[in-house]
């Protein structure tokens, strides 16, 4: 997609800019990783195997490399009131030091991208996803009063350390970490690093996302990985993690065509938003709620050892599509393929069998509960 | 028996007019984690270029091509019980088909052990 439709007789060359590096990158190439292009940057795909650092991370801990995301501040009196305009969720109450999963939302109500939101004492600080980052603030100016100061942190490095073994190991280092439960985050010091932590993430495992300056990013993870139970793990296996716990990745399962309750979302919208609206998209958004909509996400469980991925279509008895698979694969945990799909509401009910089609070969798959392995949070316990 | 390698990483032993056809240790280190492998039927008929089998790993699903012409004469069954064959030895147990070859004047343009390392030092 070209911002200039107008041809310009010196701009004959449509190679697109190269990759760029992150803070981390010559740490990546000496621990051996394989790297590819993933949202304008070189990234590790994998180090030892995707299989292997996946079963890692769901027995010890991982150390993902999330640089690329979007980490994005909005101060001002309003950040709160003007966030509201374009999310759906509850931010004007949302506690200090406290994450909601939000979704931001065009005026139709598609889902431009989803998010994590916390409240910090001086700030309003979000995690947006690296491939929709810059379109995400060009859609925020538009949409947020010049009272908002909006910054995206580019200088900032993002780790991710997640996994059974996590909440050790940092604590560890950092034992008052041990404050944070799931959705919860704070500001910590650790020999001259300053550190945002968030107890969050994106493998169904208890874990945290830690901001830090981009030129202290290789002391941290040097630091995180020189404990026995942590590995450097690709994006490979962060896909395979997420689906298996079920989360909706942007771009793939979620999209500007899809919204909040087709993606069965309906948990971001929050309940005094649900009442008042005056979101984006809320007129659209909440004739589906609670109800649902015509389309609907779910999960399949695939019979059989071969995996049906994105792309492959729903058929129903004449062959005709009548829904898509987003993400699929196989699911190392489970040693067996699973996959996410959007299918009639009317056929979205646990147990319900349904033919996939993949290259003209077809699939029988189940609709099934998500998440495929259950979640692993370090949840607060009630009072 | 003779080796020859083909740029799509596949391996074929020839003797007589029989063939075994697999995937190189370079391409099972390219693909990853295998976890399904779908091979011909023993009857089948294949032209050189063809569809022969699928190979998925974790990541993605990679076609392999039949490197020559001929009629399948068996599949590896072992490889729908351990598809990880492929990875922890891609040119012994973890062969993919045997063929008869209709042609084996197709066998010329293939390279040897020695310019198949070469092929792929230079990618």
């Amino acid at each position: 997609m070209s911002q200039n439709q107008v041809s310009q007789p010196n701009d004959l060359d449509e190679s697109p800019p190269a990759d760029q590096k992150l803070p981390l990158d010559a740490w990546h190439r000496a621990k051996g990783a394989r790297m590819v292009s993933f949202a304008g940057y070189e990234m590790p795909i994998q180090y030892e195997g995707i299989m292997a650092e996946h079963l890692w991370t769901r027995t010890h801990a991982g150390l993902f490399d999330v640089s690329h995301m979007g980490q994005v501040t909005f101060t001002g009196k309003d950040a709160d009131a003007e966030l509201e305009k374009i999310l759906p969720g509850e931010i004007r109450k949302l506690g200090l030091n406290r994450i909601r999963y939000s979704l931001l939302l065009a005026e139709d109500g598609g889902i431009l991208d989803d998010l994590m939101v916390t409240r910090r004492e001086n700030d309003i600080y979000t995690i947006v996803n690296g491939a929709t980052k810059y379109d995400d603030l060009a859609y925020i100016v538009e949409n947020m009063s010049d009272s908002v100061t909006i910054n995206l942190m580019d200088e900032h490095a993002l780790l991710a350390l997640q996994g059974p073994k996590a909440g050790a190991v940092l604590a560890s280092l950092i034992p008052a970490v041990d404050e944070l439960y799931f959705m919860m985050a704070g500001a910590f010091e650790h020999e001259g690093m300053k550190l945002w932590i968030s107890r969050s993430g994106y493998t169904g495992e208890d874990g945290f996302e830690i901001s830090v300056d981009g030129d202290k990013a290789e002391k941290l993870a040097n630091m995180l990985c020189a404990h026995d139970d942590v590995k450097p793990i690709g994006l490979g296996a962060r896909d395979s993690l997420r689906l298996e716990a079920g989360l909706p990745l942007y771009g793939h399962d979620l999209s500007p065509e899809i919204t909040p309750m087709q993606a069965n979302l309906g948990f971001a919208l929050s309940k005094r938003r649900r009442e008042e609206g005056g979101f984006a998209g809320a007129e659209r958004v909440l004739s589906e709620y609670p109800e649902g909509a015509a389309m609907k996400r779910v999960g399949l469980n695939v019979e059989g050892r071969q995996p049906v991925r994105e792309g492959a279509l729903i058929i129903d008895e004449n062959g005709n599509e009548i829904g898509q698979v987003t993400s699929g694969g196989f699911a190392p945990s489970l040693e067996r393929p699973i996959a996410m799909a959007y299918v009639p509401g009317e056929l979205s009910d646990e147990g319900t069998k349904l033919t996939a089609e993949q290259r003209a070969k077809p699939f029988v798959v189940t609709v099934t509960s998500m998440p495929f392995v259950p979640h692993n949070y370090r949840r607060k316990p009630k009072a | 028996m003779s080796r020859y390698f083909t740029e799509d990483h596949e391996w074929i032993d020839v003797d007589g007019d029989s063939a075994t056809v697999g995937i190189t240790d370079y391409a099972q280190e390219q693909l990853g984690d295998v976890v399904f492998v779908e091979v011909p039927e023993a009857g089948k008929q294949m032209a050189k270029g063809d569809d022969a089998a699928v190979v998925e790993s974790v990541k993605a699903a990679s076609d392999v091509y039949a490197p020559v012409s001929g009629t399948v004469s068996e599949g590896n069954a072992a490889l729908a019980d351990d598809p990880s064959l492929v990875n922890t030895d891609p040119e012994k147990k973890g062969w993919f088909f045997k063929l008869a070859l209709s042609d084996t004047d197709q066998l010329e343009g293939l390279m040897d052990e020695a310019a198949y390392k070469d092929f792929v030092a230079n990618l």
